[in-house]
This record gives structure tokens, C-alpha cells and sequence, in this order.
């Protein structure tokens, strides 16, 4: 982290690799201060530091634009520490974290305290979000004047929807001042009616309570009108639906101001992976249909979804170590994302520049962070990857403290090697065992 | 005695009975003939058999039950297995322990099977994964209700004969229904086709994929059955805006001796009890003969023997320490 005192490091051998820019090649790479200098065919100047990448494809660093890293008020089930070490060992070197702790982040004093705590731990660049409404209570909007000024990027009562259509447009419209765009949780907590997992054939076999398709294509719908009338920006999260995917499609052809992301478990596994994984596969939004999954397939396919976020959700063991319908909402995600992502360029559906487009410069483009980027002058916040390397996810645990996972066990193609966030080796996967 | 049980040559199903659903129609017949064969302890004066002598069985509900409750007592009892009873309201349940908690410790304290009623679907099964005694399903949520399935298939093939090819209509809220799931899955198993009669709002989304027909009209869905399995229905169902209020549903679903008789004058009649009298039932003496529901209670404690014994006394050794059979 430490910009001022950014690091200099000479990564020797590798094939870097960023489609935004068009950058690809194969040889060093030189940083200097936190940035990186020169690509290609350099030569190490002076004595700095010098790792070797053994012929591994260098990318920016990922950015993940929706993570709970619990801290302040969870800190049982992760802190900003374990949270940013999970995200480095998963290639993230910037994560946004939202604001549904306890306090709730909508204040300045709470931003900045993630901030300086970020700063301490020294691993991913975090970026607070700061709540849309005090207390995610629906009511009052947040001063985001002080919490942009604090370091909020964005704006979400991620958790749940914001309550109503008119704190909605009010939202939207103030948050214009700051050009920050606000995150919204797509979701009709009439129609999810305490439901568990998603409705249909299998919670109806399960006798789970259903959460129904219509719940979030429904907010989605009226996201839009709100956002058609108020202007701003909106990014909605964690698409699931196949209806919700075609009304962003069909908004972003009417060229409105909006962006989406969705997470690896929505195209990885549908609502049958309930049976066997139980409450490790309870979140919200719920798996969904086959249908839904190819459909967020499409979506990312042809650009209706922007960017692949983790929503990485920590809770202890013994919270999911219950009845199914009692346990939270949330799996973690952060240090399986980029392998579970990694199935879409095997199967022929993204390629791989597309893949790390949606992983690094989009998502830090959306947000307007100054990361994401493999160029000269850019921060060296960069990811070494070994694309066929194998691995079993948390066969050695996990960085997260929590392992609420549906992947544990399964082996993942695609192994992050060694993480730099401002020119510091802050992961390497042949040094450090899990915590 | 004993040796006419072990005679049934009953093919074993467990550890565990969490679900209908992985019976085949082998095991279904085997479970049956075996409480056909515990039928007579029943009507003996001493009504003991000593096949789980020295075992103990823990009733541990989550819901109010007096039949499901008192029947597995019951049965466990004639079998001469030690019972003990754990309802939640008198247990540390209340002091905020933790499921997991609670059966680690039913079982560290020596049970050889746990019957478990719980208001989560997926409860039963969550706790079996995680012990090493026979676990009972006794009801979990809208999920399964096993042993209320298995007597239900009992009652049918003792009043009808068979199974295979009966006309079966279950009717009322399939939604919130477990006994309904189960129902569906050991009834269409057999043979039966099976009806399900019931409003939009109460039939499961999804259902395509099961093994019924689906009507919204009682007239249309009894036609012609041999067998009329009435719901129960929660009185708070209105409130939920499922149905607008219990009175209407008792016009539209109703069964009464006059709907009997004009659509499906020789069919039998079932309800897992207890019936909202005025509600899914009226008029039953109107239609004494053809009611099963006492049956259903009775054969229960049969169906349940056979399950226990075959879970927990089949085929080990040491459940039968007098194979003679010296009652």
C-alpha cells in the first residue's frame, strides 16, 4: 500500500498481459516508487529487489467491486486483515468493501478508520463504501459529501435494497454531485418473503422456502425507471436472473447510465448444488436455474455484465453449522473467484483477455480507481498466474477466517502464484501456509 | 414371534430414516409386511416383543405433537427399548443452545436412535451427517414426514387390498406439506396414481417435474379416486394471504359425505390428523365406513415398530440375544 514509500522490485521472465491497454509481451518488468517504469525487454537498474516469474502471465492486479470484510463489528468472521489476505492469495489487489458493518459505514470516522486499518495491514488497496441511508435504515440519506471526502468510492445499503423508489432517486440524484455511482442490492423483500434458496423445483422438493425470480428482476425494473428519471449512476450487483440480465441488456441499449456485475457462483452452479453443499450454498441473491446460469453466461458474453465481483460474505462456522434455514446469507469468494472464472475461457464462452478485462480495468474503471491498469506509470499492483496450475480449494484452509465455501474440496485449474500491490510481494503461494 | 419377524425377509434401508425418497418398492413392501407382522403385538395381553431390549430411542421434538410423539413412544415400548422424551420448552433448548449442540449431546449421553420433529426442512438430515445413531425423520418443516407416509401406504393396502393402480387424490395446502411430499413419492413409487387437489396458491412452484396430476377444483380432482387424502390446514394460512379465509376453503375443498357421494362414492377416506373439524372434514359420521383416520393412528404404531426394528435391531447381532423367541 504505502504509495509515498512504494516499492522498487524487478520481476524477471514473465508474459505480461493486459487487454485493456493492449499490452502483451514477454520479458521484465521494472518498478520503480509503486509503478512500473519500463516492460519488456529491461534491464535492472541499480539494486533493487528481483523476483523470478519462471514464464508466468503477468496481470494487473484484480479488483473486486463487492467483498464484506466484516471490520468494524464482525471481526470473528473476518477483519480487514484476514480479509485483505484472502484477497491477495486470490489475485485482488483492490477490493471494495461495503458498508454493512457494525457501526455501519456512514460516517467519516468509520471511513477512515477502515482506511487507516487497511493501511496498517498493508496488503489489498481497500475502498470503502459508504451506505446510501444511516444505518442501511432507508430513511436519511448519508452525508456522501464527508464520505467521498473520507474515501467512500460508491454508495450501497448492500444487504438489502434501498427500502424505497423515492430514497432511491434521491440517491441517485445527490450522488451526482460526487459522480460516485450507487450500488444497489436488487431485491423485493415482499416477494423473497423470508425465502431461503431459489424457488422451483428444488426448494419445492427441499420444502425450502423459494425466493422467486421476480423478486430481483422486479427491484431491477424499478431501478431503472428510477434511474431513467433521476440521472446518476447505478450499478447493480450481483445479477442472477435471466430476466434481470435482459433488462440491463435492454438499458444499456438505451445507452442509460448503468453497469452490473455478477459473481462466480451464479454461472458455476445452479440450485441443485443446495442438496449436497446445504448451507455453503445459501446466499443471497440464491443459486438460481440452469437457465439463469447460461444467461448470466450471455450477459458477461456480450457485455450486459460489466464485471465479475466475489461478493465475498465471511460468517463463522458455527452460524452456518445450522438448520438451513436459520444460517445467514453468504459464501466467501475471494480465493476461488479467478479459477472458478477461469472455467469460462476453458469452455470456450470468454476469452482470456476478456476474462482479466472483467476482472482489473473494467471494474476499476466503473468505480473510477486508479488501478487495474499493466502500464508504464501505472501502480504495480500485478498478479502472476499459472493458468494450468491445480489446486484444491482450502485443502491447506483458507486466508479468510471463515470457510464457508461450496468449492472447498474441488480442483481448481488456474493458481495464483505471487501477488504486488504498489511494487511489495504481498502474496506468494510458495512462501506462506493459510492461517 | 421373532423369528416370524425375521421371516419377512424385509431387505434393510439406514443407517437412517431421513426421506422417502431413496425406498425402492422392495424395501417399501419389506417395511410393510414387517408391520403387518408386529399387527398381532398389538392385540396381544402382554404387547412386548424384546427385539430392542437395551437400546434407547430419544424423542426430541421441536413442535407440538401428541400423535407422532406418543406413537413412536409407543411402538419403541412394545419393542422394550428405553424411551426418553425431549421436548425443547423444558431443555436447555430454551437457553439458546444450538441443534448441533443439543443432539451431540442426546447422543453422548448414550441414545442408540433419535427421533427429531423440527420446524426447519433439512434439519433431520443436517443432524444425521453428524452423528454416528439412527436418525429418525419425525417431521421437518414442509420437507418429509417418513413414518406418516409409510402408515399412510400401510392404511391403504390393508382397507383397498393394493396399491399399484389406485386412483389417489391429496388434497389441501401440498405447499406447506410434508406429509404430502412424502406421500407423493411412496404412493407414485407403488404404483398409485396420484392427484394432487388444491389452489394455485398452495401448489409447490415447479412441480412439473413430479410424478401427479394437479387440479384446482375439488370435483374435477376426487372424481373417481379410490382414495381421498385430506390435508391439514393452518388456520394462519389466511393470514398469509395464501387463501382468503378458512371458510371459503372449507366450500371449495371441503370433504363431506354429499361431495363423497356424488364424485367418488366408494373412495377411502384419510387425514393425518388433527382435522379442523368444519374445515377439511365434516359430517365424518356421515361417511363412518369409509374413514381410515383411527386406522391411520393404529397402524401406526405398527408401521413405526417395523421402522425402529428394522433400523436398529435388524440384523445385529446382539438384538437378539434369545433368537429362540421365549416370549
Amino acid at each position: 500500500m504505502r504509495d509515498r514509500e512504494g516499492e522498487s522490485l524487478f520481476v524477471r521472465n514473465v508474459r505480461f498481459f493486459d487487454p485493456a491497454e493492449g499490452v502483451s509481451g514477454f520479458g521484465n518488468v521494472l518498478i520503480r516508487d509503486g509503478r512500473v517504469e519500463s516492460l519488456g525487454n529491461v534491464s535492472p537498474s541499480g539494486t533493487v529487489r528481483e523476483i523470478d516469474g519462471n514464464g508466468g502471465l503477468l496481470f494487473p492486479g484484480f479488483v473486486d467491486l463487492h467483498a464484506h470484510f466484516r471490520e468494524p463489528g464482525f471481526e470473528y468472521k473476518e477483519t480487514i486483515a484476514s480479509g485483505s489476505h484472502a484477497a491477495v492469495a486470490g489475485g485482488f489487489t483492490a477490493v471494495c468493501v461495503m458498508a454493512n458493518t457494525d457501526p455501519v459505514n456512514d460516517t467519516a470516522d468509520v471511513t477512515r478508520a477502515i482506511l487507516e486499518r487497511a493501511r496498517d495491514v498493508g496488503r489489498a488497496r481497500v475502498f470503502p463504501i459508504g451506505a446510501v441511508t444511516r444505518g442501511l435504515g432507508g430513511e436519511h440519506l448519508t452525508e456522501m459529501g464527508r464520505l467521498s471526502e473520507a474515501g467512500c468510492i460508491a454508495f450501497s445499503d448492500d444487504g438489502k435494497p434501498v427500502a424505497t423508489s423515492r430514497m432511491l432517486r434521491r440517491a441517485l440524484e445527490y450522488s451526482r454531485l460526487f459522480a460516485r455511482p450507487v450500488i444497489d442490492h436488487c431485491e423485493d423483500p415482499e416477494l423473497s418473503n423470508r425465502g431461503v434458496m431459489n424457488e422451483g423445483s428444488v426448494s419445492s422438493e427441499l420444502g425450502l422456502s423459494g425466493i422467486p425470480n421476480a423478486s430481483e428482476e422486479v427491484c431491477v425494473a424499478r431501478d431503472l425507471s428510477v434511474l431513467e428519471a433521476s440521472g446518476g449512476r447505478l450499478h447493480v450487483a450481483h445479477l442472477s436472473t435471466a430476466g434481470a440480465v435482459r433488462m440491463v441488456r435492454e438499458a444499456k441499449r438505451r445507452n442509460l447510465p448503468v453497469t452490473a456485475e455478477t459473481c462466480p457462483h451464479y454461472f458455476s452452479l445452479t440450485d441443485e448444488a443446495v442438496r449436497c453443499h446445504g448451507t455453503h450454498a445459501k446466499m443471497n441473491p440464491p443459486l438460481r436455474r440452469e437457465e439463469d446460469r447460461l444467461a448470466v453466461i450471455e450477459g458477461l458474453k456480450d457485455g450486459t455484465i460489466d464485471v465479475i465481483a466475489t461478493d465475498h460474505a465471511p460468517h463463522a462456522s458455527h452460524e452456518k453449522e445450522q438448520e438451513f434455514d436459520r444460517a445467514p446469507f453468504g459464501i466467501i469468494g475471494l480465493e476461488t473467484a479467478f479459477s472458478v472464472s477461469l472455467e469460462l475461457v476453458r469452455e470456450g464462452h470468454l476469452t482470456l483477455a476478456e476474462l482479466v478485462y472483467r476482472l482489473s480495468a473494467r471494474p476499476a474503471a466503473i468505480f473510477g480507481l486508479p488501478v487495474g491498469r499493466l502500464v508504464p506509470g501505472g501502480l504495480a499492483d500485478l498478479v502472476l498466474v499459472d493458468l494450468s496450475g491445480e489446486w484444491k480449494a482450502g485443502s491447506r484452509g483458507y486466508f479468510s477466517k471463515s470457510r464457508n465455501s461450496p468449492y472447498t474440496g474441488s480442483v481448481m485449474k488456474g493458481k495464483i502464484l505471487r501477488t504486488i500491490v504498489g511494487g511489495r510481494l504481498v502474496y506468494d503461494s510458495e512462501g506462506e501456509g493459510c492461517g | 414371534m421373532i423369528n416370524k419377524i425375521l421371516a419377512t425377509g424385509a431387505p434393510p434401508f439406514g443407517p437412517h430414516l431421513l426421506s422417502v425418497s431413496g425406498l425402492s418398492p422392495e424395501v417399501l413392501t419389506g417395511i410393510l409386511d414387517t408391520a403387518e407382522s408386529f399387527l398381532e403385538v398389538g392385540h396381544q395381553t402382554v404387547k412386548k416383543v424384546p427385539v430392542l431390549r437395551g437400546k434407547t430411542l430419544v424423542n426430541l421434538f421441536y413442535e407440538s405433537s401428541t400423535r407422532t410423539r406418543s406413537s413412536f413412544e409407543i411402538a419403541a415400548k412394545r419393542l422394550s427399548a428405553d424411551v426418553i422424551n425431549v421436548s425443547p420448552t423444558q431443555s436447555s433448548v430454551t437457553k439458546g443452545e444450538s441443534l448441533l449442540d443439543t443432539v451431540r449431546t442426546i447422543e453422548a449421553l448414550g441414545a442408540d436412535g433419535l427421533v427429531i420433529r423440527h420446524p426447519s426442512s433439512g434439519a433431520p438430515a443436517f443432524v444425521a451427517d453428524r452423528l454416528r445413531c439412527h436418525v429418525i425423520n419425525g417431521g421437518d418443516g414442509c420437507h418429509q414426514h417418513p413414518t406418516q407416509a409409510l402408515l399412510d401406504l400401510f392404511t391403504i393396502r390393508k382397507r383397498m387390498g393394493r396399491i399399484e393402480g389406485l386412483k389417489v387424490a391429496i388434497v389441501g395446502d401440498i405447499l406447506h406439506s410434508r406429509v404430502a411430499r412424502s406421500n407423493i413419492m411412496t404412493l407414485a413409487r407403488m404404483g398409485a396414481h396420484v392427484r394432487l387437489v388444491a389452489p394455485p396458491t398452495l401448489i409447490p412452484p415447479g412441480i412439473r417435474t413430479w410424478p401427479v396430476e394437479v387440479y384446482h377444483r375439488l370435483d374435477e380432482g376426487i372424481r373417481g379416486c379410490d382414495v381421498v387424502m385430506a390435508l391439514r390446514l393452518q388456520l394462519e394460512r389466511a393470514a398469509g394471504g395464501y387463501i382468503p379465509s378458512v371458510s371459503e376453503y372449507a366450500r371449495l375443498y371441503g370433504i363431506n359425505a354429499d361431495v363423497l357421494d356424488r364424485l367418488a362414492p366408494g373412495a377411502l377416506v384419510l387425514h393425518p390428523g388433527p382435522v379442523n373439524r368444519g374445515v377439511e372434514i365434516s359430517g365424518e359420521e356421515g361417511f363412518a365406513d369409509r374413514s381410515a383416520i383411527l386406522s391411520q393412528v393404529e397402524f401406526g404404531v405398527s408401521v413405526r415398530m417395523a421402522v425402529l426394528y428394522l433400523l436398529m435391531g435388524g440384523g445385529s447381532e446382539e438384538a437378539f440375544p434369545d433368537k429362540g423367541g421365549k416370549e
